[in-house]
């Protein structure tokens, strides 16, 4: 501890703060103000501009910045650039000349680079006591840019009722700093004025505006152990471990996301529309019904795993396994599943009931276990715990994986539902119902459409085509 | 006669002493030096192994996910707005969570208030304010009828819902979890039976609901632990949690090991969320970047950043395909990745304060993002023109 302190300079050990979470956007913005300023290496032009009867020193107009911002940082959309430039402003670094409120506006508006010495890095906390003097000094200096504004008003009242007994000491306080300030040259003691004005924009905000240095309170009781060696064991695990190639991972994380993408609201239509668009909650009343739709059946074929994801799934392949008279695998998958979800007192009566209903001799539902995982299972029984089945469970799915889930798919409930060959009731109410449905879905599609059916010159997109092709595809079909 | 026989043994202790001290010492030193030895050995042993993993690893490394996603089509320009506004917490929301009817949800803030909404409605449903600030974690139980929520307080509590609106609720809430700093994340494991927790004392850990007992803990993070997530296989029994420490770590819930650990990020892991086909996961990070890494390659195979992102992430969060990643970040933005292509789709603006949590709901039909503004947002997706040609080529 004594070492790290004492080695600020140091290769080896760095600042403690210098790692923390704040620490590291302020070391960038720093480099981008930094950039910024630097004029010889294509940062912007920091003048003096003459207005009316006065000079205004150092600065640059917010349309600069941004023009910096967007062609140094790569950034295309100058709203993304405006966006960073006002966090820039907000967190300290650079502020309008004529205004608390510290944001960044893409136009003529006059901005200036705070000094390194009012940074954030630098870690202020300054107190109370220091916003009175730095208020009380600004009401002694009689300048008209220098009035408080009304809610530095508010806060000085408030502070000189909190501080009435320390009053005096600090009057004296802030007439000492005019004194020194007095000293100053003109044009530096503009600078200085409007930089330290930014500083408390910074510290003590307008009220309304987000104060920036609101610190998220898990950073701040941070509890880092020392860095402990890694296991030697884990790493010979680790190395161990068979791993497969990029390429191969890549084709599967593919080939997962294109099969799911119809499903995905985000990038695909919803039928028969998205509740959140429509105000119509037929999409949920179908996922929750047990009719399935015949792209909620296509899931099912993905994997077993899916399959079992969805009640009526689980449904279906259990009835195609009790036509098999094999549904026992199932049952004791979905009882293992029930069993591990159970609280902690109920387990070991739970343990057993499975035990006799699937495993011991002459079980009513009795399921082919190998004779290793049979022994484990028994074994593991005589202090049951919720991963008891565990193993079991593990083979008697991937039996199911093998055998059954394959002839499920081939099966005629499993087909059936898929091609839809049960067509929906063909009575006078089923027809009424279908309209309903219908004509909700043509007008979600057509307010979908709508959307998209122009684009900005008013032609007809290949989009607003299709759309309209659709709709009267869905209406031919329907008669 | 007697004092100046004490005083002679006084001298002969005094000597024996300062022998004793000094053999002492010289033991000691001796042993420093010699665990300092086995400790400069093991950290050797321990480089020799990492360096001779890396090599392993990067002989697999054969290409780039972003190279292999090139045949894949690109994405229709996404259109995603925001037309739900839900206020009603009086200080930053730190967490919410979505239940699974896929409308309600629950979200905590740091003035100690957990509400229950139903989005879709914009109804308040439940307000139970509870005695602590900062209420970093909250969580749905999967049926709908309780809630978990924790933060300060050190602990995390389950509350039971109930239809009755004038019930106090507050007084219902039952401690479960107990853990020595503050609990950073929790959730429900597939049942109302047992919760997960994540806590800043670097401990992951297992608890049954009913007993309140400690059923597995986990060790291994070397500094604060952020964010957990379960894995979504119905049959697997590992989730991934990442930490100050800038690890991400897969744990086995039956044994309590660590089964993979993931380090390449720069800064604190602030959330960890698994890709549905529970293969890979996503991490956001006080780097400004967030990365995903595929658990079978054992490797990073992405790094979504742009130079013109300097805030940290806070936040991520896949859509239903896994296709994209949604990220909050501390300049008060979404970025809305494609995850694999690397770019990014789109960035969504709107809250005006950092962004600590979004969450893609249940049937992935809408996005919900909490932030320090005191608001929570629902946004979903109105692009769905081009796809009409997808559909019909189908046809």
């Amino acid at each position: 501890m004594a070492e790290g302190s004492k080695d600020q300079g140091g290769t080896g050990t760095a600042d403690p703060e210098e790692d923390s979470p704040n620490m590291i956007v302020y070391r960038k913005i720093e480099d981008i103000v930094t950039r910024i300023q630097d004029e010889k290496a294509g940062g912007v032009a920091i003048r003096t501009v003459k207005s009316f009867l006065s000079k205004i020193p150092s600065v640059v107009s917010g349309a600069d910045i941004v023009q910096w911002l967007m062609k140094n940082l790569s950034i295309e959309d100058p709203a993304e650039a405006i966006h960073l430039g006002s966090l820039i402003a907000a967190h300290g670094y650079v502020f309008p000349i004529s205004d608390h409120v510290l944001t960044l506006k893409d136009d003529g508006t006059l901005y200036r680079f705070q000094s390194p010495y009012f940074w954030p890095s630098n870690c202020w906390e300054p107190e109370n006591t220091d916003y009175a003097i730095y208020l009380c000094k600004r009401t002694m200096q009689n300048k008209a840019r220098l009035e408080l504004a009304d809610y530095e008003a508010e806060n000085l009242a408030r502070l000189q009722r909190a501080f009435a007994r320390k009053w005096e000491f600090i009057f004296m306080q802030a007439e000492a700093q005019v004194k020194i300030d007095r000293k100053k040259d003109k044009a530096e003691r503009k600078i200085l004025d409007s930089q330290e004005r930014a500083f408390w924009d910074v510290h003590r905000p307008v009220p309304g505006c987000v104060n920036t240095t609101e610190m998220d309170i898990r950073k701040c009781r941070r509890e880092k152990n020392p860095h402990r060696v890694k296991k030697i064991t884990f790493l010979n695990i680790q190395l161990e471990r068979h791993c497969m190639k990029v390429s191969k991972v890549a084709d599967s994380l593919m080939t997962y996301t294109e099969q799911f993408m119809e499903y995905d609201p985000f990038v695909s239509a919803v039928e028969p529309s998205n509740p959140w668009i429509s105000d119509d909650t037929t999409f949920w009343d179908l996922e929750a019904s047990r009719e399935p739709t015949q792209q909620r059946v296509k899931k099912w074929g993905f994997s077993l795993e899916e399959a079992l994801k969805d009640p009526a799934g689980r449904d279906q392949f259990l009835k195609f396994l009790e036509s098999e008279f094999s549904s026992e695998n199932l049952r004791f998958w979905l009882a293992v599943q029930d069993f591990k979800r159970r609280p902690l007192h109920e387990v070991p009566s739970r343990a057993q009931e499975i035990w006799q209903e699937f495993l011991a001799e002459g079980a009513p539902s009795s399921i082919n276990l190998d004779s290793h995982s049979y022994e484990r299972t028994s074994q593991n029984l005589k202090d049951p715990g919720r991963y008891s089945y565990e193993d079991a469970q593990e083979h008697i799915f991937k039996l199911m994986k093998s055998d059954s889930y394959a002839r499920f798919l081939r099966s005629n409930i499993y087909q059936d539902l898929l091609l839809a060959r049960k067509k929906p009731a063909d009575t006078e109410q089923g027809r009424r119902t279908s309209l309903e449905k219908f004509t909700r879905s043509v007008v979600s599609h057509v307010e979908l459409g709508a959307v998209h059916i122009t684009n900005h010159t008013g032609w007809l997109t290949i989009s607003g085509l299709f759309a309209v092709i659709t709709m009267l595809h869905s209406v031919v079909n329907f008669f | 006669m007697q004092e100046e026989r004490l005083t002679s043994s006084t001298g002969a202790e005094k000597c024996r002493r300062k022998i004793r001290a000094v053999t002492v010492l010289l033991c000691s030193l001796f042993y420093c030096e010699q665990s300092r030895e086995t400790l400069e050995s093991l950290k050797r042993e321990s480089e020799t192994l990492k360096k001779k993993l890396e090599e392993e690893r990067n002989k697999l490394n054969d290409v780039e996910l972003h190279q292999v996603a090139e045949k894949v089509e690109v994405l229709s320009a996404l259109s995603i707005k925001t037309r739900r506004v839900l206020k009603g917490h009086g200080n930053k929301v730190l967490c919410m969570d979505w239940c699974k009817d896929k409308r309600r949800m629950v979200s905590s803030s740091q003035d100690g208030k957990v509400i229950v909404w139903d989005a879709f409605t914009l109804n308040k449903e439940h307000g139970v304010p509870l005695p602590c600030t900062w209420v970093l974690a909250c969580a749905y139980a999967p049926s709908g009828c309780a809630i978990a929520c924790g933060g300060l307080d050190n602990k995390c509590s389950v509350i039971p819902l109930s239809l009755d609106k004038n019930e106090n609720l507050a007084a219902k809430k039952k401690s479960v979890a107990m853990h020595t700093n503050y609990v950073s994340g929790c959730s429900f494991t597939n049942s109302d039976m047992q919760l997960l927790t994540s806590s800043g004392d670097g401990t992951c850990a297992l608890w049954d609901v009913e007993s309140g007992q400690l059923l597995q803990s986990f060790h291994g993070h070397t500094a604060d632990v952020l964010s957990l997530d379960l894995a979504p296989s119905e049959t697997g029994n590992t989730f991934v949690s990442g930490g100050c420490d800038m690890k991400a770590n897969v744990w086995d819930m039956r044994s309590g090991q660590n089964i993979q650990s993931f380090e390449s990020h720069e800064s604190d892991i602030n959330c960890v969320k698994y890709y549905p086909s529970g293969d890979a996961f996503a991490s956001a990070s006080d780097d400004a970047t967030c990365r995903f890494y595929d658990l079978r390659a054992d490797r990073e195979v992405a790094v979504y950043q742009k130079d013109s992102i300097i805030f940290g992430a806070s936040t991520c969060d896949f859509s239903l395909s896994g296709r994209l990643l949604f990220a909050g970040y501390n300049d008060y933005a979404i970025n809305v990745w494609d995850v694999l292509k690397g770019t990014r789709a789109t960035i969504l603006f709107g809250h005006e304060n950092r962004v600590s949590r979004v969450r893609v709901s249940p049937d992935g039909t809408a996005l919900c993002s909490a932030s320090w503004d005191s608001t929570l947002r629902v946004s979903w997706s109105f692009s769905t023109g081009s796809n009409y040609i997808f559909v019909l080529g189908k046809q």
